[in-house]
């Protein structure tokens, strides 16, 4: 391995606030075009600040080298392979960036005349329906920004159901294997949280699901597909208990890749579903949001969604067409839970979402769900054809959804090698390292997510690498434990930066 | 195969036989036969590239958008100059693509943007603590609740009528979960009423929410505010206009113990509302209780500078149902744009916008008050925005007279009797740096031909 320092090793991380110099700048304001009056007459000089902040002073061609500069510094899906679990790292299209950037789109306000931005809510009621469909369920709010806020909406949407028939119950149930934002969400909505036990198959372990379902409990989050990557085939099972306790079913639908077209929250019993259109929807993650949360729901929840709620009626004048519907926002909705957060929702996000719905159609989501099942289970097979899983054992050993959890266990016991440095190590070979040390339950997990848009070419180049990784440590596990090399910088020293944390330049 | 997946026939057959099955439906053999869709979803068919374009560009042109008339309208989100520069750099795949930084080694760009950022954040806000964005203004101020629950946990939260209607009413549906109250503190002459206020807190009060400048556009006189609160041990949140901040004192000066608001003035488009960003930022001793990513300095293994997620026990993934938020995904492109847009507008132009925007907004505001049906809501000083109450019928007289203007091309600004009973006559006017003086002039112009055609239909209705 060699150690000589990479071009981009060598260019030293220099904030925008270290660059520039006095006097310098990007921005040349609008011209003055009304009769100046004293600045101290118009706010008076107490109410302002004596000291400017500290912005930086750059011209236009420093300010762009600058960011393009530091975006090198960043490893992105356009770039290669991040089969990174859970998070659903497909493909997104650039059409969609081209049609939310549309000044019909992108300059309309929030708060424009619903008369006047009538494409707009028709585009948001479309979305809505297609998203009642795949879920299988009556009812949608768009309004939630990102899944964790839909997690909020749905608990707080079974609070004010459980209200509204004067019960006050106060624990929600999670199995163990959840999503942190689940337990996380239970207690911000005032609930204690009760943890279900997972059986020897991945599944929910429905005799401790009894045990615990008293008419204390509010409600079950679940996912399904799970965070193990497998569809739990006692979800009649378990719907069924859950509902004859009284409490609710909430879906998370971080894990609705797998099942689009083929199986739907609604169907299998679930009340309240959320989805996350930067995962399931290609809206891009951006390094880490926007994303958007909506969530659709049964008849019993409907009458507390967050206001307002997007209503169609037809036009007085209908004639039948596509214009003989108006569209309008209600506010006026007495039972709502109120609103989670200003205006519509992430409405640039609808936007790409439901083009990525219109691009595909009913067949071809279906198709994405089968090809990112087929991939996941490809590339789980490969690795057992390359003997990868004598080392990297799969948690558990049945056909996988559209994901799959490795245990990196007996690698560290045979090799001395832990996830974490097979996954610093792939970073060498150019690939996103898979989730990592998720799910709690599984040791030493890797949570491998492929996603329907690679090629198979990519995934045996992947299932290779981790082949070669293995070897390589087999002769000497210290590159491996070292790794990454190549990489702009090298392993980061994140408890120093925790023990004295410099979270801003100083100026 | 659709155009966004790859696996041709001579794909299937060679990925099926390594799987070891015979076709995809065996895949999904676990999943039982009730629960099963067992005929195609009620959807379309998929379209070509092409014709999803002109689908979402006929949706489009059915919007009025500020690209189609002349946009006064504000309210909580504003029709600001968006530079090219952010569209370029927000717009590269190696910021648009990525998840959250999750392997800093290959994440460098991302954790340093976040980084910058939070110093942005701090400078503007004059609080040493700032998060890398949270969703956006109105649920940043429930997030703000939350960490004074976490801090105190005491039953009652003050707010004063001059937050935003949608910040209040989205700490009213986060705090009904965990219980806190929530009681509001009304306005007198644009401003948050002193007595009201002080009358209103108490040892049980948790924080007290204040707006800067306030929904009305008032620049309130914040110290008061904070004293009152401070001696009796709540904290203090204030929703600010980072773009505003050139110009005013900085909350955390102030007293303030957080400081949240709506990053959408910082180079993110209208998008009808979203997606923008929230800003969130602290005292001190309030680091372990942040909600979100927090990006810290590091070094690597050879010594070399880097960034990192830092604190991350506070969070979900780690902390679980102990976490200090929910929060996992949040709005780090449009953190870029807003911290792009800091350093495109730089330390005299931030200032220098600001004072284009008194200047403008205080000719505006002068010239219509002369406007026959025209007075002025309330007279304390202002950055952008100002309530001018229009001699018509309430509100439903003050929509009319907006559709009467948009019928001339301008969208003459928000009326505010749909959130204020106390204004049934108001209508909110924003002038941003995209509206000149022949602008203004043209929106009196036109304003006062409305008024006075709604008051000559409601004389001869009457």
């Amino acid at each position: 391995v060699s150690r000589e320092e990479t071009a981009m090793q060598r260019d030293r991380a220099v904030t925008i606030f270290e660059k520039g110099a006095p006097g310098r700048r990007a921005f040349t304001p609008p011209a003055l075009d009304v009769p100046e009056r004293p600045l101290d007459e118009l706010i008076p000089r107490r109410l302002r600040r004596t000291t400017e902040p500290l912005l930086p002073e750059v011209s236009e061609p420093e300010l762009v080298r600058h960011y393009v500069r530091i975006s090198r510094r960043n490893f992105d899906l356009d770039s290669g392979f991040y089969p990174l679990g859970s998070c659903t790292m497909k493909h997104n299209p650039r059409l969609h960036e081209r049609v939310a950037a549309l000044a019909g789109h992108a300059r309309l306000h929030p708060l424009q005349d619903p008369a006047r931005a009538q494409g707009a809510l028709e585009l948001m009621w479309r979305l809505e329906r297609a998203l009642s469909e795949i879920a299988g369920l009556p009812h949608v709010s768009l309004q939630p920004s990102a899944g964790s806020h839909g997690e909020l909406a749905g608990v707080l949407l079974t609070r004010a159901y459980h209200a509204d028939r004067g019960q006050r119950r106060t624990k929600v149930l999670t199995p163990d294997t959840a999503h942190g934002t689940n337990p996380a969400t239970v207690t911000m909505a005032g609930y204690e949280l009760v943890k279900v036990a997972t059986n020897s198959d991945g599944g929910v372990d429905v005799e401790d699901l009894r045990a615990k379902a008293d008419d204390d409990v509010a409600c079950l989050m679940l996912t399904n597909p799970n965070t193990l990557g497998l569809f739990d085939p006692n979800i009649e099972e378990i719907a069924k208990i859950v509902h004859g306790a009284g409490a609710t079913l909430y879906y998370d639908g971080a894990n609705l890749n797998a099942v689009m077209g083929i199986s739907r929250p609604g169907d299998m019993g679930f009340d309240i579903v959320h989805f996350n259109l930067h995962k399931s929807f290609t809206q891009p993650h951006g390094g880490g949001g926007p994303g958007s949360g909506p969530i659709a729901v049964s008849d019993r929840i409907e009458p507390y969604l967050p206001r307002p709620v997007i209503v169609r009626r037809p036009r007085a004048s209908g004639n039948g067409s596509a214009d003989s519907y108006e569209y309008d926002l209600d506010e006026d909705r007495p039972k709502s839970i109120g609103r989670l957060r200003g205006f519509q929702g992430n409405y640039g996000c609808f936007v790409r979402s439901y083009a990525y719905i219109c691009s595909l159609g009913a067949a071809g989501l279906r198709d994405a769900s089968e090809t990112a099942v087929l991939n996941a289970n490809y590339l789980l097979a490969r690795l057992r054809s390359l003997g990868v899983c004598d080392l990297l054992p799969p948690a558990y050993d049945r056909i996988c959804m559209h994901e799959f959890v490795l245990s990196g266990a007996p690698m560290k016991r045979e090799l001395g090698i832990k996830t974490l440095d097979l996954a610093k190590r792939l970073l060498d070979h150019g690939f996103h390292p898979p989730t990592v040390y998720f799910p709690l339950l599984v040791d030493e997990a890797l949570l491998v997510e492929p996603t329907e848009t690679e090629t198979r070419e990519t995934l045996d180049e992947f299932a290779d690498a981790i082949a070669a990784i293995l070897a390589e440590a087999r002769e000497d596990p210290e590159i491996a434990r070292n790794a990454p090399y190549t990489t702009p910088v090298r392993r980061l020293d994140e408890a120093q930066a925790a023990k004295r944390p410099v979270i801003r330049q100083p100026l | 195969m659709s155009r966004y997946t790859a696996v041709t026939d001579a794909d299937l057959a060679a990925m099926l036989e390594e799987v070891g099955v015979d076709s995809v439906e065996r895949l999904f053999d676990e999943i039982p036969a009730a629960v099963r869709l067992d005929r195609p979803l009620e959807l379309p068919d998929g379209l070509s590239e092409a014709e999803v374009y002109a689908h979402l560009r006929d949706l489009a042109s059915r919007n009025s958008s500020a690209e189609d008339e002349l946009c006064f309208l504000g309210a909580g989100m504003y029709d600001h100059y968006v530079p090219a520069v952010v569209d370029m750099l927000t717009s590269r795949s190696e910021f648009l693509t990525p998840y959250t930084p999750y392997q800093p080694e290959i994440s460098q760009g991302g954790l340093q943007v976040m980084f910058e950022y939070q110093t942005a954040i701090c400078e503007l806000t004059g609080l040493p603590v700032s998060n890398a964005s949270v969703y956006e203004g109105p649920s940043a101020l429930g997030a703000a609740g939350y960490l004074a629950r976490l801090a105190n946990g005491r039953p009652r939260f003050v707010v004063t009528r001059g937050v935003h209607p949608h910040a209040r009413e989205t700490l009213r549906t986060l705090s009904a979960g965990y219980g806190t109250t929530v009681a509001e503190v009304a306005l007198r002459d644009g401003v948050t009423d002193l007595d009201a206020w002080r009358a209103a807190i108490d040892d049980d009060v948790s924080a007290v929410f204040v707006a800067q400048p306030n929904f009305l556009g008032a620049i309130e006189d914040l110290e008061p505010l904070v004293e009152a609160a401070r001696a009796h041990g709540a904290l203090v949140v204030c929703m600010a206009d980072p773009l505003t901040l050139g110009l005013l004192e900085a909350p955390g000066v102030l007293g303030v113990d957080v400081c949240v608001g709506e990053g959408q003035t910082l180079g993110n488009r209208l998008d009808f509302g979203g997606p923008s960003f929230g800003f969130f930022a602290a005292r001190e001793e309030h680091l372990r209780r942040m909600p979100g990513r927090i990006a810290g300095e590091t070094r690597d293994v050879d010594g070399r500078r880097g960034f990192v997620l830092t604190l991350q026990t506070r969070e979900q993934h780690i902390r679980r149902e102990k976490a200090t938020s929910n929060i996992c995904t949040a709005q780090a492109l449009n953190a870029l744009a807003g911290v792009v847009y800091l350093a495109w507008l730089g330390r005299r132009g931030l200032v220098e916008l600001g004072e284009l925007l008194v200047q403008r907004a205080a000719y505006a505001r002068e010239l219509l008050s002369t406007v026959d049906g025209i007075s002025l809501a309330h007279d304390a000083p202002v950055v952008r925005e100002f309530p001018i109450a229009l001699d018509v019928d309430g509100v439903a007289g003050v929509r009319r007279v907006i559709a009467r203007c948009a019928a001339s091309g301008v969208n003459p600004g928000f009326a505010l009797g749909r959130e204020y009973d106390e204004y049934p006559n108001g209508l909110l006017v924003a002038i941003t740096e995209q509206r000149s003086r022949a602008d203004i002039e043209r929106l009196a112009e036109v304003l006062g031909m409305a008024i006075a055609a709604e008051r000559a239909e409601l004389g001869v209705a009457s």
